[in-house]
């Protein structure tokens, strides 16, 4: 049957087991970490990022992604921010959260490093607009993301492949 | 091509060129009746198609204004999107997976058969079994549809073989890749599946049927039929003997014109229809078009649905291959000892990780809804199609302070579940669960109905006057020259996926629209 890698790895032989295609060749290209934004965004600070950052991470967490999808996607929520009438959505949501924060555990929501007390304080404003804004939003401006659907096990666009009539549309092994 | 005059006062419109119209304009072309098709939607051909779903979604879904209230919850996670269906030239033929089944016999008689359902206001169709066979059979060979007229089944991808292997571990007998106007060999110079499972966002190889590569250019052919693209009609227009003359439809320029016409077909689908003839009301006609009985716009129907999908310890690829690529139908049976009238399908379905991510449970968060997506390749799914009841007031009104780019209120969407329709989602999750857990399933997902992609019912088909808005022919009660050519006939729902009786209802309405045509009694 064939397989998607969807792990960043670099085991080379694990590698070679997998097909070859742009898809596994997009699964294992390399994740570039570090915290850095691409760039600078228009309605937060560049500490106000972080913290959303972290928040579309506790939002829809994927351990096997990388900070830079989750990047991304704040950058995306950015624009369309900066697009509409409420230019303070997300700055003054992260003035909030990080105040839910302080209340819970004494800190900002970035510096609380469990997932289940960020969490405590994420519930603290799940009616807000804020919140309503960058859960709805990261439906599309995460997983719209093609570059993230091979980590997800998802091939995308195939007529330019040929469909899958040679490439395992039927080739279930285990039934 | 045809070009008909906007004054040319013997052609006949039919507005919208999906199911319904497109083959009506089609049908009624071949017997060299002049036709002017307008289509609000613009024109794409297979090569324009996006293997992508969102930029799919943009190119071809209805994306404009609708309004939606009731208690279901399509209401809630997408207020203004009740439906997903198309604007674009071949209608929502162009998004459509391609099942196409006939009623059961006992289907087209709901209010016989299943008697007094409190609450539901069932009648039985005008007309039965034994009449539309001829027209089904029509319909099948048009559309090339699997298991008919000796053309073979497709074969099962990995979402199928999942669930064929459920189903019969749990004793389920009839299940197989069903009856797909998908052609599994090269017909009507159309090429075959090449399993490449976009068939919801337009099929680029054209081996799924469309009007838009089928119906539409034969049509053209004839020299008898002209397509309007980008002609969104905002009212129909009367004289004063209550005889439909022509339409008012905004051009690609946003430009108003006018077309005279002889005789009016709508199929717009079930929102828009009864929402055009609510629109065109006037002195003698108050409460809108063929709405003398109150019944335009009610008993809007959608089907119940509903999806499960179950995720495995080793990978299935559900997405790969026909979208729907099979069938349980030892559910679409009466059988009221289950605790519901009706029956339901179910229908494998597949969605891409865009989509899954907006429907698998709207509004969720959190690690037990990554959970399904980190596993995404490891997930089976099935979608469930069954009938539902129809009830007065579910039902399309006009917005009283929305409207849309041309001035036109919008169309609103109220829906309620009926008990009967809660109570077959229950047992059909509970089934669909069933299925993948008889094949190891780690856990299963029972995702809420989508937004609506069969809309039937808002001109319901009745015997009497009284009981609705059209004919056993799709005529309009009140309006001899005006006809109702698409889903929104439905008089009840069946367990059906409806596109093939929309079809062979509208074959059969041209054959009878050119009858009275030539005894000019239209
Ligand atoms: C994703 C998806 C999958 C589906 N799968 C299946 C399936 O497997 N089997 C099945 O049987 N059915 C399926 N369906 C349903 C099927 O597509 C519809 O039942 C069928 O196309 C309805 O036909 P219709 O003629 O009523 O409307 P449509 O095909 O929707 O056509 C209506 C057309 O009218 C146009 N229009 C509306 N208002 C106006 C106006 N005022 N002026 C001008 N034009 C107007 C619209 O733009 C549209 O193009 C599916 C639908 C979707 C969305
Ligand atoms: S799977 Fe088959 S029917 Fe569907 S889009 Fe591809 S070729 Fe067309």
């Amino acid at each position: 049957m064939r397989i998607i890698d969807k792990v960043t790895r670099v085991d080379r032989r694990g590698f070679l087991k997998t097909t070859a295609g742009a898809a596994a060749i997009a699964a294992i290209a390399p994740a570039t970490s570090g915290s850095a934004l691409a760039g600078p965004l228009s309605t937060v600070s560049a500490d106000g990022a972080a913290t959303l950052v972290k928040m579309a991470r506790d939002i829809y967490p994927h351990d096997r992604l990388a900070d830079s999808f989750y990047r991304t996607a704040v950058t995306t929520i950015d624009a369309d921010v900066v697009a509409s009438k409420s230019a303070t959505l997300l700055s003054d949501g992260v003035k909030a959260l990080d105040e839910a924060a302080q209340k819970l555990k004494g800190t900002r929501y970035v510096d609380i490093a469990d997932e289940s007390d960020r969490l405590a304080a994420l519930r603290t404003i799940e009616g807000s607009a804020f919140f309503a804004k960058m859960r709805g939003s990261l439906v599309t401006a995460l997983y719209n993301q093609k570059e993230l659907w091979p980590k997800l096990g998802y091939e995308g666009s195939s007529f330019d492949k040929g469909g899958y009539i040679e490439r395992g549309f039927n080739d279930i092994d285990w039934l | 091509m045809a070009k008909f005059d906007l004054t040319d006062d013997s052609v006949v419109v039919v507005i919208g060129s999906g199911a319904g119209g497109g083959t009506l304009s089609n049908e009624l072309a071949q017997k060299g009746i002049n036709v002017v098709c307008l289509e609000a939607g613009g024109r794409y051909e297979n090569s324009d198609f996006i293997n992508d779903e969102w930029d799919s979604f943009a190119q071809l879904a209805w994306a404009d204004m609708r309004t939606t209230s009731g208690s279901w919850r399509v209401a809630k996670d997408f207020p203004n999107l009740p439906a997903w269906i198309v604007k674009a030239v071949g209608g929502s033929t162009t998004h459509w997976a391609g099942a196409s089944l006939r009623f059961q016999d006992h289907e087209w008689k709901a209010r016989t058969t299943y008697g007094d359902v409190k609450g539901a206001a069932l009648i039985d169709w005008p007309i039965d079994g034994a009449e539309m066979a001829p027209w089904y059979a029509k319909a099948e060979d048009k559309m090339g549809t699997t298991g008919t007229n000796g053309i073979p089944r497709l074969p099962g991808n990995n979402n199928f073989k999942v669930l064929h292997a459920g189903a019969t571990k749990i004793g389920y007998k009839e299940v197989h890749t069903g009856n797909m106007s998908i052609n599994s060999q090269p017909r009507d110079d159309r090429t075959s599946c090449h399993q490449l499972g976009f068939c919801f966002q337009g099929c680029k190889m054209g081996a799924k049927w469309s009007t838009l590569y089928t119906e539409i250019p034969k049509g053209e052919q004839t020299g008898h039929l002209e397509v309007r693209p980008n002609s969104q009609v905002l009212q129909i227009e009367h004289n004063a003997k209550g005889k439909v003359t022509g339409v008012v439809y905004a051009d690609k320029e946003g430009k108003l014109q006018r077309q005279a016409a002889r005789l009016i077909a709508v199929a717009g689908n079930s929102i828009e229809s009864p929402r055009l003839l609510l629109n065109s009301h006037s002195t003698m006609f108050p409460d809108g078009l063929a709405n003398g009985s109150g019944h335009v716009g009610k008993h809007y129907m959608r089907h119940t649905t509903g999806s499960v999908y179950a995720v495995f310890d080793k990978p299935v690829h559900m997405y790969r291959g026909t979208t729907m690529a099979g069938i349980v139908k030892d559910e679409a049976r009466f059988d009221p000892t289950r605790g519901f009238v009706g029956g339901y399908e179910m229908e494998t379905l597949s969605l891409g990780v865009p989509f899954m991510a907006a429907f698998l449970n709207p509004g969720a968060w959190g690690r037990d809804f990554t959970w399904f997506l980190d596993r995404y390749d490891h997930m089976a799914g099935l979608w469930i199609v069954g009938e539902d009841m129809p009830q007065e007031s579910n039902r399309i009104t006009l917005s009283p302070d929305k409207k849309d780019a041309f001035g036109m209120p919008v169309a609103n969407v109220h829906f309620d579940d009926h008990p009967n329709d809660v109570a077959m989602r229950t047992h059909a999750y509970k089934q669909g669960a069933a299925i993948y857990d008889a094949v190891g399933a780690l856990k299963t997902f029972a995702t809420p109905p989508y937004p609506s992609t069969h809309n039937l019912g808002s001109n319901r088909m009745s015997e009497k006057p009284a009981d609705g808005v059209v004919n056993k022919w799709g005529q309009t009660h009140e309006v001899k020259n005006l006809f109702v050519s698409d889903g929104s006939q439905f008089t009840s729902g069946a367990s059906e996926n409806p596109t093939l009786t929309i079809v062979a209802l509208a074959i059969r309405q041209a054959h009878h629209v050119a009858e009275l045509m030539a005894k000019n009694e239209v």
